[in-house]
């Protein structure tokens, strides 16, 4: 192709497009001279550029839409239909450029209907008052003749286009020019180039700054230069293992520079692929606009973040998810104005789309403000299409139910069915958004809008992995998703419990459930012969983190990490869910790449459900609840399953029943050299004569007290919420934990049984549950960290992301006993929140502790200043506990449990 | 006596394999290369006929066992393997066989359409038989040994 026609076609492109979202912009500020001299500069542009390069169709329906656009400037209001006339001549504009890149030629045809039109609306324009009611009808004719005529090209005949300039030339001076026109056009078929026409010179100044700052490089050179490297990246590697061998290599600084270069040098070339989003983006004003008018719906949409960067090939691969979603949002998430003022929303619906990074990812967000999700809806159509039945829908959680949206074969049927149901071909945007190791969350609020959370790695071409052993193969792990190493032997800190035969690693109060590698991937032999897993003990634990999820993956052995390439699957592979793809190594042999998501969906698929938001339908009561803990289920007694806080549970035991000493009337253990107390759940029961006796060990400030159960069930996430209280000492109440009854044990009636003093350092009783806490904290991980811990110590907790909104949750009129606050916060941090509640002259009264990281003298005499009552460091469990229990027992009366 | 006809008809080429015995022709327009298969990385959870994936001068290559393939017993002889590179839809194969032997010339019209009573699994993806002296060449047909892999999957 002529270099000529090439740049040309480029630039128009880019030019196009800017002129679609500017004249998007340009109706709703009709009066913003900028914006409309834009346009007009880069239609002038095209226009000039065509008549250079002998373009005869495509700067005749340039001129006519200059021409227009002039007699807006001149002062003549701006019409909806005008825009539309000229959005349709852009779009001529762009199918004649299309069909040009792919012949290099000017498709023949005839524009005549279009520039007829431009003509007559630049003529009323000369008479404002005589604009509305042709320009309308005209507008409803032209939409079916572009469709018309896009089937069959040239079907205008050139008489009409002739009659076309007839008509408007001896009226309009401007268009005069355009006259020849036609004539070139003929010319055309003859001569393929005609000789150069002046060039304008509006154009000249523009192009003269932009080549200064950028040169244009084809995309393939970029690819090209990415395979190169990508292989300089294999090559170093490769260098370095043989040196890794060498311990005395005098290759080895060498190298290390030329690691370093390579790396910079990778880290260049990714920087020439990466674009800004709000290319992805160009496109959807046009689109949003054009929807709210065939929709009847008045749209805005709203963009944050468009200079957020991230790879060329995931952006071109996320365009159309996002143009689809977008569409969606405004199709089916938005109401009609008419509902929208009937539910008291602003008539104008919302469209806000944000990207940012996080990590290694960048995260996308489409949300409105519309109806939200219609959940009986979905369900209804999950229970048609057979994908669950109502009995699994009752045990479902909303995000898990509408989650659905994203499963295949429910759009098919929505399409058929829908009226104002979403979903259609979102299953085909889930696969999209998988295929490059994206994921995508959603979250609906009834009444309030829906948003859709997409997550996707910044590039695809380098992971960082792990590279890891399982069974004699090595397997690499893409490190973002791995948290942390684990060695858990018998005597270190991390223990390995388990539960029924269930192995799980207790890690920092959290219990993480475990999974071996090579059972994962079903490979059991060694060169042929048959090899058991290796314990858990003796292997390495790698904590991964996906989504909302934790699990830990036992491998054999682990290497060192490295930066690899990811080579795409055989097709013959690409069915296996554990695996993202492949490489070759350093040593030069090919390993597979682990995908972090298959195994999250091997370990727990309903847990992958549920990791999503749960939408906060009513408010208050969402943020109480919504927060699940980790709940340990038990037998004891009688049948009934019974439930206590995991992270109040210290260890699980079991000790055999021969181990039990009789020693002053009561039952003990030795356990870790001391002698532990037994506490039995039912005093009365027979106890056993043999075997194993079950436990669950609660330790504090180095004391241990056994309690014996009949059996240890399982570890479930759950909420809890004690809907039935209890009259029964030694049960709270009943609470539903996975779809069924469920006993809330009271540990503090347990306690005491074993150490009489327990409760003058503890407080933890039926009674306490009545006491309301807010905690303010703007870190998710405290807040799900202490929550839990507050609520377990008999609190009904309330949580708050931030100072501001707990302020706010104050003033409205909520009560709570006791405020525990965090210090270090965005916006209002914890010493002005402080201030704020002591000011307040209702709220005064309410003691207010302060968690922090930093305890300096200096910030807690700041703290007192604030007014707050007590200052604790953040990790100071006990101290947080018994700080509550101090100032809750100043402030209220109440009994000691019984 | 197949001299006879060449001149007649176009020959193709046929680069002869051994499988578990059997002799198989892989036309020699399809055949990339030869190569003894080192270090295959066995996939996890793959079919029973993919051997693994190796490294064959920086590309990534499929490997396919052929006696899996072909439902034969597995090499008891312990004797190395050689492999057949071969393309199919854009991707590198590998086809491990057990020996390779000479191109032969054969003309188009020897070959025979497969016998009635071949094994269907075979007759699957033979793409006809040639008499030779002596013994019998069963033609692969690459893309069938392939294709019918990926369908399987789809199925």
């Amino acid at each position: 192709m002529d270099d000529l026609l090439r740049e040309f076609l480029t630039e128009t492109n880019e030019s196009l497009d800017v002129v679609d979202v500017e004249l998007v912009k340009f109706e709703q500020d009709p009066n913003n001279e900028k914006i409309l001299g834009n346009i007009f500069r880069l239609v002038h542009t095209i226009k000039g550029t065509c008549g250079f390069l002998g373009l005869p169709r495509l700067e005749a329906i340039a001129h006519a839409a200059e021409t227009l656009m002039g007699r807006f400037r001149d002062g003549v209001p701006v019409t909806e239909a005008a825009v539309t006339l000229v959005l349709q001549s852009i779009d001529r504009i762009k199918q004649i450029v299309t069909d040009l890149e792919a012949t290099e030629q000017e498709p023949t045809g005839s524009d005549g209907d279009l520039i007829g039109q431009l003509e007559r609306m630049s003529e009323a324009g000369k008479v404002p008052v005589a604009i509305p009611e042709p320009p309308k009808h005209a507008e409803g004719e032209l939409v079916f003749q572009v469709l018309e005529r896009q089937l069959r090209p040239g079907e205008v005949s050139l008489d009409d286009l002739e009659r076309a300039f007839r008509e408007t030339v001896p009226e309009l001076p401007p268009v005069a020019e355009v006259k020849p026109a036609p004539a070139k056009k003929a010319a055309k078929a003859a001569v393929e180039k005609r000789e150069p026409k002046e060039k304008d010179p509006e154009a000249d100044p523009k192009a003269g700054s932009v080549s200064s700052q950028t040169i244009r490089v084809a995309v393939e050179t970029l690819e090209h230069l990415m395979t190169m490297v990508s292989e300089l990246v294999l090559t170093r590697n490769q260098l370095l293992e043989i040196v890794r061998r060498h311990e005395d290599s005098e290759f080895k600084v060498p190298l290390q520079r030329l690691s370093n270069v390579t790396a910079e040098l990778q880290e260049g070339v990714m920087k020439t692929r990466m674009q800004p989003i709000g290319n992805a983006w160009q496109k959807l004003p046009r689109v949003v606009r054009d929807l709210s008018n065939e929709l009847g719906k008045h749209i805005e949409l709203e963009m944050v973040g468009q200079d957020t960067e991230l790879d060329r090939q995931v952006l071109e691969l996320i365009k159309d998810p996002l143009t689809h979603m977008v569409r969606n949002s405004a199709d089916h998430g938005l109401e009609t104005p008419e509902v929208r003022k009937a539910a008291g929303k602003p008539d104008k619906g919302t469209i806000k789309l944000s990207a940012y990074h996080e990590g290694g990812h960048i995260i996308i967000e489409i949300s409105d403000d519309g109806r939200g999700l219609d959940l009986d809806r979905i369900r209804t159509k999950i229970v048609d299409n057979g994908l669950a039945t109502e009995f699994e829908l009752e045990k479902m959680t909303e995000a898990q139910i509408y989650k659905y949206v994203f499963a295949p074969g429910f759009s098919t049927a929505a399409k058929v069915t829908s009226v104002s149901g979403r979903g259609v071909g979102m299953d085909v945007v889930k696969t999209n958004i998988d295929a490059i190791g994206g994921t995508v969350d959603l979250r609906s609020v009834p009444g309030q809008g829906t948003t859709f959370t997409i997550k996707i790695p910044l590039t695809l071409a380098i992971v960082s992995t792990l590279i890891v052993e399982s069974a004699g193969d090595r397997f690499a792990i893409p490190q973002l998703s791995v948290v942390e190493l684990v060695r858990a032997q018998q005597n270190s800190e991390h223990r390995i419990e388990r539960i029924r035969d269930t192995p799980v690693l207790r890690l920092r109060n959290k219990l993480l459930p475990l999974v071996h590698l090579s059972k994962l991937l079903g490979i059991t032999t060694i060169g042929g012969e048959a090899k058991e897993p290796v314990s858990e003990e003796d292997g390495f634990i790698v904590v991964m983190q996906i989504g909302q999820q934790t699990f830990g993956v036992v491998v054999d052995a682990v290497f060192h990490t490295e930066e690899i390439v990811v080579k795409p699957m055989s097709t013959m592979l690409r069915h296996i869910g554990m695996f993202s793809g492949n490489t070759i190594l350093g040593d030069g042999s090919v390993i597979m790449i682990i995908d972090p998501n298959g195994i999250a969906q091997a370990v727990g698929p309903t847990q992958a459900v549920s990791s999503i938001d749960e939408a906060e339908h009513d408010e208050d009561r969402a943020r109480e609840d919504t927060q699940t803990i980790s709940l340990l289920l038990f037998r004891a007694g009688d049948d009934h399953p019974k439930a206590v806080p995991l992270s109040l549970v210290t260890r699980l035991e079991e000790f055999s029943v021969d181990k039990v000493e009789r020693s002053n009337g009561r039952d003990l253990v030795q356990y870790r050299g001391t002698l532990m107390p037994l506490v039995y759940f039912d005093e009365y029961a027979q106890r056993k004569t043999e075997g194993g006796l079950p436990m669950l060990v609660f330790s504090d400030a180095g004391r241990s007290m056994g309690l014996v159960v009949d059996e240890i069930i399982d570890i479930v996430e759950d909420r809890l919420e004690i809907e039935v209280g209890s009259e029964r000492p030694g049960v709270l109440g009943s609470a539903v934990v996975k779809g069924k009854a469920t006993e809330v044990v009271d540990i503090g009636h347990f306690l005491p049984q074993a150490f009489e003093d327990w409760f003058r350092r503890k407080e933890i009783s039926a009674e306490a549950l009545t006491r309301t806490l807010l905690f303010v904290d703007d870190a998710p991980f405290f807040r799900n960290m202490l929550g839990p811990v507050l609520k377990a110590a008999g609190y009904r907790v309330t949580v708050c992301a931030s100072a501001g909104e707990a302020l706010e949750m104050l003033e409205n009129g909520r009560r709570f006993d006791v405020i525990v606050s965090d210090i270090e916060m965005p916006e209002m941090n914890g010493f002005e929140f402080a201030e704020n509640v002591k000011r307040h002259p209702r709220l005064r009264s309410i003691p207010i502790l302060a968690l922090s990281s930093i305890c300096t003298p200096a910030s807690i005499e700041r703290g007192r200043q604030s007014g707050f009552d007590d200052y604790i460091a953040k990790f100071d469990r006990p101290g947080l506990i018994a700080a509550l229990k101090e100032v809750t027992t100043s402030t209220m009366e109440y009994g000691v449990a019984a | 006596m197949t001299d006879e006809v060449n001149g007649l008809n176009e020959s193709i080429q046929y680069v002869t394999v051994v499988i578990g015995g059997q002799l198989f022709g892989l036309p020699i327009s399809r055949v990339h290369d030869v190569f003894v298969p080192e270090s295959i990385t066995r996939v996890p959870l793959s079919r029973p006929e993919i051997a693994g994936v190796l490294n064959l001068r920086g590309r990534i290559v499929t490997s396919i066992d052929m006696r899996r393939r072909l439902h034969l017993p597995a090499r008891s002889d312990g004797g190395t393997a050689m492999a057949v590179g071969i393309e199919h839809k854009g991707e590198s194969y590998g086809l491990l066989i057990d020996n390779v032997g000479e191109v032969l010339d054969l003309p188009s019209s020897g070959r025979e359409p497969n016998p009635v009573n071949l094994d269907p699994r075979w007759a699957a993806i033979s793409g006809g038989v040639h008499r030779l002296n002596g013994q019998l060449m069963v033609i692969l047909d690459v893309d069938r040994v392939l294709g019918g892999m990926s369908e399987a999957i789809a199925a």
